[in-house]
């Protein structure tokens, strides 16, 4: 179990370092995006002028409060209330992410599935794991909304949030093929039986 | 008391804040109780950064979650309320307007779109929402609100099963397990399973939102429900799942049951489940003012 600190936009190289067990804390460039963002991008062939290569992505829509555009909020928008969302929704869009765009890393709640973990394995990526529910930590680990895209997908925006600390978040996903959420859901449908039988139900 | 949409259109924003903002203190318990019998290091750190976080939001006065979920507003007209034909309109308005406010003042993010077009008016409200659902009861005292903002992690995990009568209570007991198991991480565990059974199609999913938002630590009044609830809550805890889906014994708080009487061909049984952000606010108003509560 290693614990890595990342500023991205990252290599390949030090995606593949990633094991799961492993904690990351990330530096400096944090995107967000969200449903809206990504069927924009890839369903509607909307475009973005942000870089993603070598970056991580956070599913998120934040809460936002307006105020006057200064150094400290260059977009006009202050965070109020940054969190993670449910990242199984956005499995179809992880490889096109990654293979279009370039993204290494996701960071997301709940866990994703096996093309995920295809795309991981095959691009060099991992998904990094925010303990979901736990906003109010996470909002202090934002320092500004630097700049935002396709903003009248509001809050599903394409956010670029300055972050320091970030974390730690759990390796959760890996390129090796390793998945906590895919041993997890193995070993609970193991138990079903074992549930079924303490409720008095013969398994079927 | 007569209803003054003042009132009811302040309660209705402070509601909404609120809920964002405090856990319910049989919640904060419920936490207590998994993180004190967890036996997996990897689901106590998980527990106790949602502990931290609770503590954090309260003392800063922030968001526990970024979701500010769907509004539902249960209103119960109550002993001492002059209700008049002209009163539940109004009352409805004055609630969409509180909630509105409560999205531009504070400000919140504007979680509601239109189905079809998935456009968002950025103020929480749309066709049929805020939810509000008005009943009666004399064994409360004045006007009581409700507000539950309901996660979407959680919502989005929601089953209905028109179960055949054959099938028996087996067919309802099998079903909440696997639904525990299809949910997996993605419902925010640990969770409060909401479970409905008898009643219509709709009753039935209506029943199963009540049990999900029912307080921790209450009962189905019906004691084969209640009973019901003892066993699959020790079930799904069988399971592993833990929170956030990481492994770990606390998959849920409790499973909630709520039961409707239901026709002789029918067996029904829905899911509806609450993430471990399991939020609610509720106003008393009378005559003396408004208090708050949970």
């Amino acid at each position: 179990m290693k614990q890595h600190e990342l500023a991205p936009p990252i290599s390949e190289a030090q995606a593949r370092a990633l094991r799961v067990g492993d904690t990351v804390v990330l530096q400096g460039t944090l995107f967000g995006i969200r449903d809206a963002t990504q069927i924009a991008l890839f369903d509607r062939g909307r475009t973005t002028r942000f870089d993603l290569s070598g970056h991580a992505l956070l599913h998120t829509a934040p809460n936002v409060r307006k105020v006057p555009a200064s150094p400290e909020h260059p977009t006009g928008y202050a965070p109020v209330c940054v969190g993670t969302t449910t990242s199984a929704r956005m499995e179809r869009f992880t490889r096109p992410l990654m293979a279009q765009c370039g993204a290494r890393l996701i960071v997301g709640k709940g866990g994703m599935g096996s093309a995920s973990l295809a795309a991981f394995r095959e691009l060099g990526g991992a998904y990094l794991a925010v303990i979901g529910g736990t906003a109010a930590l996470e909002t202090a680990w934002i320092d500004a909304i630097e700049d935002v895209d396709l903003d009248d997908l509001h809050p599903e925006s394409l956010w670029r949030f300055r972050v320091h600390d970030f974390g730690p978040l759990r390796v959760a996903m890996d390129s090796h093929g390793g998945s906590i959420y895919a041993a997890v859901d193995a070993q609970a449908r193991s138990r079903r039986d074992q549930a079924l039988a303490a409720l008095g139900v013969k398994a079927r | 008391m007569r209803i003054d949409a003042r009132t009811i259109e302040e309660a209705a924003k402070e509601l909404y804040i609120r809920a964002l903002k405090i856990l319910p203190d049989d919640v904060k318990r419920g936490f207590d109780a998994l993180a004190a019998r967890e036996s997996s290091a990897t689901a106590k750190d998980v527990l106790g950064t949602m502990i931290t976080n609770i503590a954090v939001a309260e003392r800063s006065d922030s968001l526990l979650c970024q979701d500010t979920g769907i509004p539902i507003y249960n209103v119960t007209i109550g002993r001492g309320v002059d209700f008049r034909a002209e009163d539940g309109t109004a009352l409805k308005e004055a609630i969409r307007r509180g909630c509105e406010r409560a999205t531009r003042e504070h400000p919140l993010r504007s979680s509601i779109v239109h189905p079809l077009t998935r456009r968002n008016e950025q103020t929480s409200c749309g066709i049929g929402v805020p939810v509000v659902h008005l009943d009666v009861a004399q064994d409360v005292d004045g006007l009581r609100i409700e507000m539950i903002p309901k996660g979407s992690g959680s919502e989005n995990n929601s089953w209905l099963r028109m179960a055949l009568p054959a099938e028996g209570v087996d067919a309802i007991k099998a079903f909440v397990v696997d639904c525990v198991l299809d949910a997996g991480g993605r419902t925010c565990p640990p969770t409060i399973v909401g479970v409905g059974v008898g009643g219509t199609a709709d009753l039935c999913v209506h029943l199963a939102k009540r049990a999900a938002t029912r307080a921790l630590g209450t009962h189905c009044a019906d004691a084969h429900g209640a009973k019901l609830e003892d066993e699959l809550t020790q079930a799904v805890n069988m399971l592993g799942i833990g929170p956030q889906g990481l492994g770990g014994d606390a998959t849920a708080f409790a499973v909630h049951v709520e039961l409707a009487a239901t026709h002789i061909t029918m067996n029904p049984v829905a899911v509806n489940m609450q993430c471990h952000s399991a939020r609610r606010a509720s106003a008393t108003i009378t005559a003396g003012g408004v208090s708050y509560g949970f």
